[in-house]
Formats: structure tokens, C-alpha cells, sequence
């Protein structure tokens, strides 16, 4: 059995076994780390940077920093939500999220998460309205980027689970986007039975599944009931959309 | 030299969306012509293009914030037809006919207590001060909360039906996506009789301003025209689905037992310069003879008969009023509105006892189609949505053609009446003499968003130009 040791967050002290990540011993502990990239079953990559908290005074991202014995972990701090807020932002901003006509709206997390920052209107960032094409050249799966925020969760459960390699980061800085190993997504071999296909995969609109969208009402989406936190999104015991 | 003078009426007011009226004078200051001018563009038809069918009910009701349902419910229809599903199972047609008549019953009441009961109760020529709906709450305040709440009673029959009050989800290519639940059925009943007398009363008030008023009725934006609307097939009015109907003037057939799918063989549509507005004309009779009216007015005149009880009975009066020949009174589209609520608020009570609304079986799918044409009898008339749709999914043609639209020239022709017989000869414009101009257009209840797909509040602004273009006179008013 591993090394048991102790460290805090925000004051509560949690007890961690050696290896375990601050996130991951947050999750065994209860305490809700905010996170978007991050979901069970997939190596974490820790590129979101939502789920950033203060290390012993020291800003470092929760999904890949290993806990530290007797280490001070600021994570519910006014400091650190300013700096949540602002990455979700920039995401609103720098894709095309029209969460009203959006089948996602409800189940998707960046969504969830802006409402659990408190962004419920414009901010200081401008749009920038990217020209992103629909690929809907699959008959059962439609990858549509505009909605993407680059979490990188296809790109992992298709080439860590899948064993396909179906998607992967393509362009660099701000023309950084998801490309399919093809001219298109209809030239690849993704599945619908494929996790990186699976709702729970991708935390926004961008891979759908064809023809299902809208099928749950109103009131009955993941999030409707209750907001993202530890359970109710991609954490542990994240459950089907 | 001849001298034209036009004026113009930017924004208009107490009206869905954005637009303005021009009225031509001559040399004498005799009014020549007049125009409802549409002023901006949305462009829904472009920008759906390339997106997957089954985002298209919830992308296009975002065109109004008044009638989302009926576009929610046509494009729902379309898409139908795109599944290949050509009849819904019970429960999910008569949820969507729920939300259909709870939809008409808020717009209705909407238009009739918010926006065009201060004309009725106070005068067209009344202060202006209070001609608006602050003005009736304070003068008549039990008749304003009747409004208020009746209208709250639909929106919360679009709420149990459709998810939200406002731009709901609950329709979906092939079916809906919940039921009624006994909870959401029991909330609504609740308030189901009150409703029926509220809405009983609400036909007895604008019945009895067309009576009271009968010279001012007969008279204010009366024409002759056609009329068009889906009906059932046994002639009855039917808003959600049916064929269509068209008669002359004099009531004569035009076209019907038309299935609506084949509405391009009957239909046609003008584009003219000065307005973003189409001009839809009955193919066969030509742009020039085959215009029509659409709506309230033009349902009570195609409908053979209302399938339910009070409503039937308000349609025979109404039928009677006009000599049993179609009615052309532009004012009795109110009567003819309130009609329509008792006939919805009938309806909504019958399905509520209904246990075909607690079914599961919700949704359908049949062989792929390409096409899909929904026509169903919005608010404001019928409401028409053509798309194709190519084999991976996505849209790749949209045609809109909305209530308001089949209007157009009626709405012209209305003001234009109106201004002949009110503005000629005058040198100067009151306010007053401005809103009689409104007051016909308030007549159709205009949803100009919806027809132009333009964003914006409806503002009123009249200039007086000369021949040389010079403005002599502009008076403006704020839409806000």
C-alpha cells in the first residue's frame, strides 16, 4: 500500500497516497476541484487550466501537480476563482458557443461551468467568431469545431482507449484545432461504440451523435437539477448525459 | 411644377419588430399612395444553411420572441417529412397541439390587452399620454390583470409542453421528447375554467366594439380581398395542421383541399424595391390581382365551422355580422383574435382531460426524405417552412415564408386607405392622425421580426419632404 500522508485545502486537511495528484486526492477526499480537460479514465494533460490552484503560494495546474506532504492548497480562494473566470471566458470568446441552439446546452460542461463562476454575459474579451467548417461527412457522428475547446478528451480516449488515433491537435497557437486522421470524418475508422465518441467524452457540442440532439427535455439534462461539481460532471461518479 | 411631399412614420409603435410608413402626398396634399416599409434584415434562410437538420426547429423560433413556438412547431413539421414520419404518434401530435394553442392564446391576448386595447378603450385620437397599456392598467385595472394572467396561463401551457415559456425544445424531428406529466396537467387545470369564462368575456368586449363602433368598423381600412388559411379537411378551422383553402371576395373557392406540401404550385412571391418584405400573390391570379389577407380575420371566413362548443357559436355571430359573406373590416381581426383564444383555451381543455398526453410513445422514424415543407396557422396567419436537406444531414435550402409576409399588401393597402380617407388635405400631422395610421397596421398584429427577419423594436417617424427631397416636417417616436 502506498505511503498515506496529509497536506490542505483551502484549511480542510486530506489525507493522499504517494503519486496520487492534487486532484486526484482532492476527488478520494470529496473537495470539488473545477476542471474541464480532466475526466476519469483518461491521463490528465492538465491544458484547460480551470482546474488552477495555489501550491504552497505557487499557481500550478491540480490535474497534473503531485500533492505534497504538509503542503497548503488555495483552491476556493477569491484569487483563484478570478483566474477560472477569465480561462472560461477566453473559451467563450475564442470559439462559436451559441449554447441557445446548442443540443449540448444542459449536459455541457463549459456551459456548466460558466454558471458555476457566475459568467452570465459578455465580458471584456472581444469575439473572435473563427470560420469553422462542419464535418458531418459521417452517417453517424458530426464533429463540429466551432463548439471545441481543444480539452484534448477525444484525442485521448481515441489513442489511450480506442486505440485509433481518430483525432489529434493540428496548426499551432491560435490556429490550433482538432483535425480526424483523414481528408474528412467519414475517411477514418471512428465508431459510434468508440469513448471517444461517448457524450461523456467530448464536455461540449463539438462530436455529436447524428440525429439524437435535443431528446432530452428541458429540466431533465445533466446539469438542469444540479450544477457541475464533484459527481455532477466529469469527476469521479460522472455520469451518463 | 408638381410638388410631392411624403411622410414618414419611423418607427411604428406597439407592433412586433421594426418598421415604418411612408405616405405619398401630391400636389393638393391629397395622399397618393402609401407604404409599410420593412427596414432591415436578419437573413435566417442564408445563415441555417449548413447546419443538421435537427438544429433547425430550436435555431429558427429564435426569429421571434412572441411566436418561437409556431416556428419551433413548422420547421418541427418540415423535418418531419425530412424522417421520413408522415403522421405523429397521439401523444406526441397532441402535445405539440397543447403548445400550439397555448402559444396562440398568449399572442392573441397579447396583442389584444397590451397592444391594442388602448386604441379600442380610449379612442385612436386619445391622449397619448395614456394610450398604452400603463394607461389601461390604471383605468381599467381588473381588465388588465384578466390580460396579464390569461396571457401567464399560455405562456405556462408553452412552459409544461415545450420546456421553457420562451424558445423551448420539446419538438423534435419525428415526434416530441416528454410528455405531460399528471403534476404539469393537474398545475394547468387548475386554472382551465377561469380561463374559458376570462376568454368568453374577451370575445363580448371586442364583439361589442365592433358593434358599438359599427359605422367606424365598417369603414376604417375596409377592402375587399382574398383569404387563405389551412382548414381541416371537413372545413373546419383546424391551427396546427390541414389543407389549404383559399376564397375570393366574395367567398368563392379559390383553391382548396390543397395539400400544403404543394404550396410552390399555388404560391408565388414578389420582391419590390423598397421594402425587405416579400409580396406573396396566389400564382394562378397573378402579382397584380392574387394578393391576400392571412390570420384571425381571414380564418373566420375560410372555416366552415369551429370544432368546439363556445368558439363555434362567437363564429356564427361573427359569420352573421358580415351578411354571411366573407368580412374585410381590417378592425374585426380583434373580434376575430378573441374567437380564436375561446377556440384555443376550448382546446387546451380537452386535452387536458385527454390521457393520450401521459403516453410514451414519443417518437417515430420512417425512410429518409430530402425535402420537408411544415404549414401550420401561426398568430398572425399561416406559416409556411421549406428546406432540403442533403445526405449528410445538413440544410441546404430554406424558405420562410411567414405571416406577417401573406400580409404585406394588405397591410399597404390598409394604411393607404386610412391615409386617403384621414391624412388628404391636411397641412399639418397630430399624433393622433399618425396613430389611425398605426391603428391599421396594429390591426393585423404585424410580427415584422418574424417577416423580415430584422432585428429591433418597432419605432414610428414622420417627415414631411418635398418634391426635391427636402425635409419639411419629422416627427419622431420612440419604440421603446
Amino acid at each position: 500500500m502506498s505511503k498515506q500522508f496529509k497536506f490542505e485545502i483551502d484549511g480542510i486537511e486530506i489525507e493522499a497516497r504517494h503519486g496520487q495528484s492534487i486532484m486526484q486526492a482532492a476527488d478520494d477526499a470529496g473537495v470539488y476541484i473545477p476542471r474541464l480537460c480532466d475526466v476519469e479514465g483518461l491521463e490528465p494533460q492538465g491544458s484547460c487550466r480551470v482546474c488552477v490552484v495555489k501550491q504552497n503560494g505557487r499557481v500550478v495546474s491540480a490535474c497534473t501537480q503531485p500533492a505534497i506532504e504538509g503542503s497548503k492548497v488555495e483552491n476556493e480562494t477569491e484569487e483563484i476563482l478570478g483566474y477560472r473566470r477569465d480561462l472560461v471566458r477566453m473559451l467563450y470568446h475564442e470559439g462559436n458557443h451559441l449554447c441557445p441552439i446548442c443540443e449540448a446546452s444542459g449536459r455541457c460542461e463549459l456551459q456548466a461551468m460558466g454558471y458555476r463562476l457566475g459568467i452570465t454575459q459578455a465580458t471584456k474579451y472581444p469575439y473572435l467568431q473563427p470560420v469553422r467548417p462542419v464535418d458531418a461527412s459521417h452517417p453517424d457522428i458530426v464533429l463540429d469545431t466551432n463548439r471545441c475547446i481543444l480539452c484534448g478528451r477525444c484525442i485521448r480516449a481515441s489513442r489511450d482507449i480506442d486505440k485509433k488515433h481518430v483525432f489529434e491537435y493540428v496548426g499551432r497557437g491560435i490556429h490550433k484545432r482538432v483535425g480526424v486522421n483523414g481528408n474528412k470524418l467519414a475517411d477514418t475508422n471512428v465508431e459510434l461504440k468508440d469513448r471517444a465518441i461517448d457524450l461523456a467524452t467530448c464536455p461540449v457540442g463539438c462530436i455529436i451523435q447524428k440525429g439524437r440532439g435535443f431528446f432530452a427535455p428541458i429540466g431533465e439534462r445533466q446539469f438542469d437539477k444540479k450544477p457541475i461539481t464533484l459527481g455532477v460532471g466529469p469527476g469521479k461518479g460522472r455520469g451518463k448525459p | 411644377m408638381a410638388r410631392t411631399r411624403i411622410i414618414e412614420i419611423d418607427p411604428l409603435t406597439r407592433v412586433e419588430g421594426h418598421g415604418k410608413v411612408t405616405i405619398h402626398l401630391d400636389d393638393h396634399n391629397n395622399v397618393d399612395e402609401a407604404r409599410l416599409h420593412i427596414v432591415e434584415f436578419r437573413g435566417f434562410e442564408r445563415f441555417i444553411l449548413g447546419r443538421l437538420y435537427w438544429e433547425v426547429p430550436v435555431i429558427v423560433q429564435r426569429l421571434c420572441g412572441i411566436c418561437p413556438v409556431s416556428h419551433h412547431l413548422a420547421a418541427s413539421k418540415a423535418m418531419d417529412s425530412i424522417v421520413g414520419v408522415d403522421c405523429l404518434t397521439p401523444t406526441a401530435e397532441k402535445m405539440r397541439r397543447l403548445m400550439h394553442y397555448g402559444q396562440i392564446m398568449q399572442s392573441n391576448v397579447l396583442h389584444f390587452f397590451h397592444l391594442s386595447s388602448p386604441d379600442l378603450l380610449f379612442g385612436f385620437e386619445s391622449e397619448v399620454e395614456k394610450r398604452n397599456i400603463f394607461g389601461i392598467i390604471e383605468a381599467y385595472p381588473e381588465l388588465a390583470v384578466k390580460g396579464i394572467k390569461m396571457r401567464k396561463f399560455g405562456q405556462e401551457v408553452i412552459r409544461a409542453t415545450a420546456g421553457k415559456k420562451i424558445h423551448g425544445t420539446s419538438a423534435i424531428p419525428g415526434g416530441v421528447n416528454k410528455n405531460l406529466s399528471l403534476a404539469e396537467r393537474d398545475h394547468l387545470l387548475q386554472d382551465i375554467e377561469q380561463m374559458i369564462e376570462w376568454a368568453q368575456e374577451a370575445v363580448a368586449i371586442a364583439e361589442g366594439y365592433c358593434v358599438d363602433h359599427l359605422s367606424l368598423v365598417q369603414q376604417f381600412a375596409t377592402f375587399n380581398s382574398s383569404h387563405m388559411s389551412l382548414v381541416r379537411e371537413d372545413g373546419a378551422m383546424d391551427l396546427y395542421h390541414g389543407v389549404l383553402r383559399a376564397i375570393d371576395a366574395s367567398g368563392n373557392v379559390i383553391f382548396d383541399q390543397v395539400d400544403y406540401r404543394d404550396f410552390n404550385d399555388y404560391l408565388m412571391e414578389e420582391v419590390r424595391s423598397w421594402s425587405y418584405m416579400k409580396f406573396p400573390f396566389i400564382k394562378r391570379r397573378g402579382n397584380l390581382d392574387g394578393w391576400y389577407r392571412v390570420g384571425p380575420l381571414s380564418r373566420m371566413n375560410t372555416a366552415g365551422f369551429i370544432d368546439t362548443p363556445l368558439a363555434d357559436d362567437a363564429h356564427q355571430a361573427f359569420r352573421a355580422f358580415a351578411g354571411g359573406r366573407p368580412n374585410q373590416m381590417s378592425l374585426a381581426y380583434h373580434w376575430a383574435r378573441m374567437i380564436e383564444v375561446l377556440h384555443c383555451v376550448e382546446k387546451i381543455r380537452q386535452l387536458l382531460h385527454d390521457p393520450d398526453l401521459q403516453g410514451s410513445d414519443l417518437l417515430l422514424r420512417g425512410e429518409r426524405r430530402e425535402e420537408g415543407i411544415g404549414v401550420l396557422e401561426a398568430p398572425r396567419g399561416t406559416l409556411f417552412h421549406h428546406y432540403r436537406v442533403d445526405n449528410n444531414d445538413q440544410v441546404t435550402f430554406c424558405n420562410l415564408i411567414v405571416a406577417t409576409t401573406n400580409n404585406n399588401e394588405a397591410m399597404n393597402r390598409a394604411i393607404t386607405q386610412v391615409a386617403k380617407a384621414h391624412l388628404s388635405s391636411q397641412k399639418t400631422i397630430p399624433e393622433g392622425m399618425l396613430n389611425k395610421i398605426e391603428v391599421a397596421v396594429r390591426a393585423y398584429d404585424p410580427c415584422l421580426s418574424c417577416a423580415t427577419h430584422a432585428l429591433g423594436r418597432m419605432p414610428l417617424d414622420v417627415a414631411l419632404y418635398d418634391a426635391a427631397g427636402n425635409l419639411l416636417e419629422h416627427r419622431v417616436k420612440d419604440g421603446r
